[in-house]
């Protein structure tokens, strides 16, 4: 049953990534990106990481894709990004690619073929995640929150306005 | 693992009132904020008005489901389907009494989460098909509001889940038998609280759809049905919101004397009177002054309810 069901979402994950990569309307595409996170998070769970499961839906989903929706639609593209589009997506482009893709699909194959399959069904929970974070990773944690915070100060200095509103004026 | 699935009696007859509540808020909210008002409100069709519901409802079908010609047509269709969806899988982890309820997830907290958080798609979709000035400004907002105060949302309930040591909705009703944590997390329900009505966009915090301003924002290209659906979807997040406070703050079903259910039902209205009186009470914010008020209010108060919460539970169980 679990099986069916891992490869039933594994195949919503790959079509809906093939059919965002070949999309021309840039916000179809994101939709497409959507749904594939959305089967990944399911592959999560299915997994028994019900907490990755969820922070990928909130996370990704939820709050990153958003943000690329939100993007987009100022960007107002119309028709002429839908023909660049066009030609760059010619069938010539489609060869090293795909060579990857199959490469990575035979050593998939290999791997469930030999049966070395990984245990699955482990299920992790919350508190092991938390103690694993801010326990041996705890570098890994503060190095992020570190990158983060240069990206927030960086995104804060370049929309900084050269020139003060007349009500900020007039509360300074 | 826990994660039992309630019976098919179970799910059925709370979707179908879950839908039913929510279908009646029409009639409710009118009838409430005429009340408030000094007015009297719908009360020709049938008792108190109550057929109010049903001749709305015969209204919206037939009139003309229109798309217009210059959408984005799948996208448009798609657009008000999401907050349904998402509002009302919403419920399944909501405890609604002991036995009651159609799933018991370990991280059911975070699945409500999740789900407000992809119910914004719904709004910031209809706003980019529509292929309109006013409901990409719509649109654009909603995005804006909701990814902001989703945050609040998320860093307030952590209080809880500090005291209560799960994200099991039903384990934390259960942990609020000493006392509700309404109590000791004032400002977690506070910040909570804002952060739910930003959330569902109801008024006063109704931005993206700010009639004055922007018209009708992200649903006014939209007609008959499809506008139900989010008419009716703002409802369902209303109800939602209110029974998530109330399982969080106010000791969902527990209660002396009545029944469980009884009592989570009385719970739950309570809040959606609340929110329906905060549309008749509270002017709206501008825009800039709700971002500003979440990012540097908002925000240091959740965190610091965080810090001093994990102090006190750390001081009192280490």
């Amino acid at each position: 049953m679990v099986l069916i069901l891992f490869y039933l979402t594994s195949a919503v994950a790959i079509f809906a990534t093939v059919m965002m990569i070949t999309r021309l309307n840039a916000v179809h595409g994101l939709l497409y990106l959507i749904l594939s996170l959305l089967a990944a998070g399911v592959i999560f769970f299915l997994l028994g990481a019900y907490f990755a499961a969820v922070l990928e839906v909130i996370i990704y989903a939820g709050a990153i894709m958003v943000v690329f929706v939100f993007v987009i639609m100022m960007l107002n593209q119309g028709q002429k990004t839908i023909a660049q589009e066009r030609l760059w997506l010619q069938p010539g482009i489609w060869i090293g690619p795909s060579l990857l893709a199959i490469i990575l699909l035979a050593e998939m194959l290999l791997i469930i073929v030999s049966g070395n399959n990984a245990e699955s069904g482990h299920v992790v929970t919350a508190q092991q995640v938390g103690i694993a974070l801010y326990g041996p990773y705890l570098l890994a944690v503060e190095l992020a929150s570190m990158l983060l915070l240069a990206g927030l100060v960086g995104a804060y200095h370049l929309t900084k306005p050269l020139f003060k509103t007349a009500e900020e004026e007039g509360k300074s | 693992m826990n994660s039992t699935l309630g019976s098919p009696a179970n799910i059925i007859g709370i979707l179908f009132s879950v839908i039913l509540v929510s279908a009646l808020l029409i009639w409710v909210e009118r009838r409430l904020l005429a009340v408030w008002q000094d007015r009297l409100g719908p009360n020709r069709v049938g008792p108190f008005g109550l057929m109010q519901v049903m001749a709305d409802m015969i209204k919206m079908f037939f009139k003309e489901d229109w798309i217009p010609s210059f959408t984005d047509r799948w996208v448009f269709v798609l657009a008000p389907t999401i907050v349904f969806i998402t509002m009302l899988t919403g419920f399944a982890v909501i405890p609604f009494a002991p036995g009651v309820g159609i799933i018991d997830f370990n991280f059911g907290l975070l699945y409500f989460l999740a789900l407000t958080s992809l119910s914004v798609y719904s709004i910031v979709l209809a706003g980019y098909a529509s292929n309109n000035k006013y409901a990409l400004l719509g649109g654009l907002r909603a995005a804006a509001q909701t990814v902001s105060y989703e945050v609040f949302m998320g860093i307030s309930i952590m209080g809880v889940v500090m005291l209560a040591g799960t994200f099991n909705l039903r384990e934390i009703v259960e942990a609020q038998r000493d006392g509700w944590f309404i109590g000791p997390q004032f400002l977690g329900f506070l910040i909570f609280l804002i952060a739910a009505i930003a959330e569902s966009r109801r008024a006063p915090l109704d931005l993206p759809e700010a009639e004055q301003e922007l018209v009708a924002g992200f649903h006014l290209e939209y007609s008959g049905m499809k506008f139900g659906m989010f008419f009716v979807g703002e409802y369902l997040g209303i109800t939602l919101s209110s029974a998530v406070i109330v399982t969080l703050f106010f000791g969902g079903w527990l209660g002396p004397g009545l029944p469980p259910l009884v009592w989570f039902c009385l719970k739950t209205s309570i809040g959606i009177m609340f929110f329906i009186l905060l549309r008749g009470a509270l002017p709206r914010p501008r825009y800039d002054q709700l971002m500003r008020f979440g990012w540097k209010v908002l925000l240091p108060a959740g965190l610091l309810n965080l810090l001093l919460t994990g102090a006190i539970v750390l001081s009192l169980h280490g």
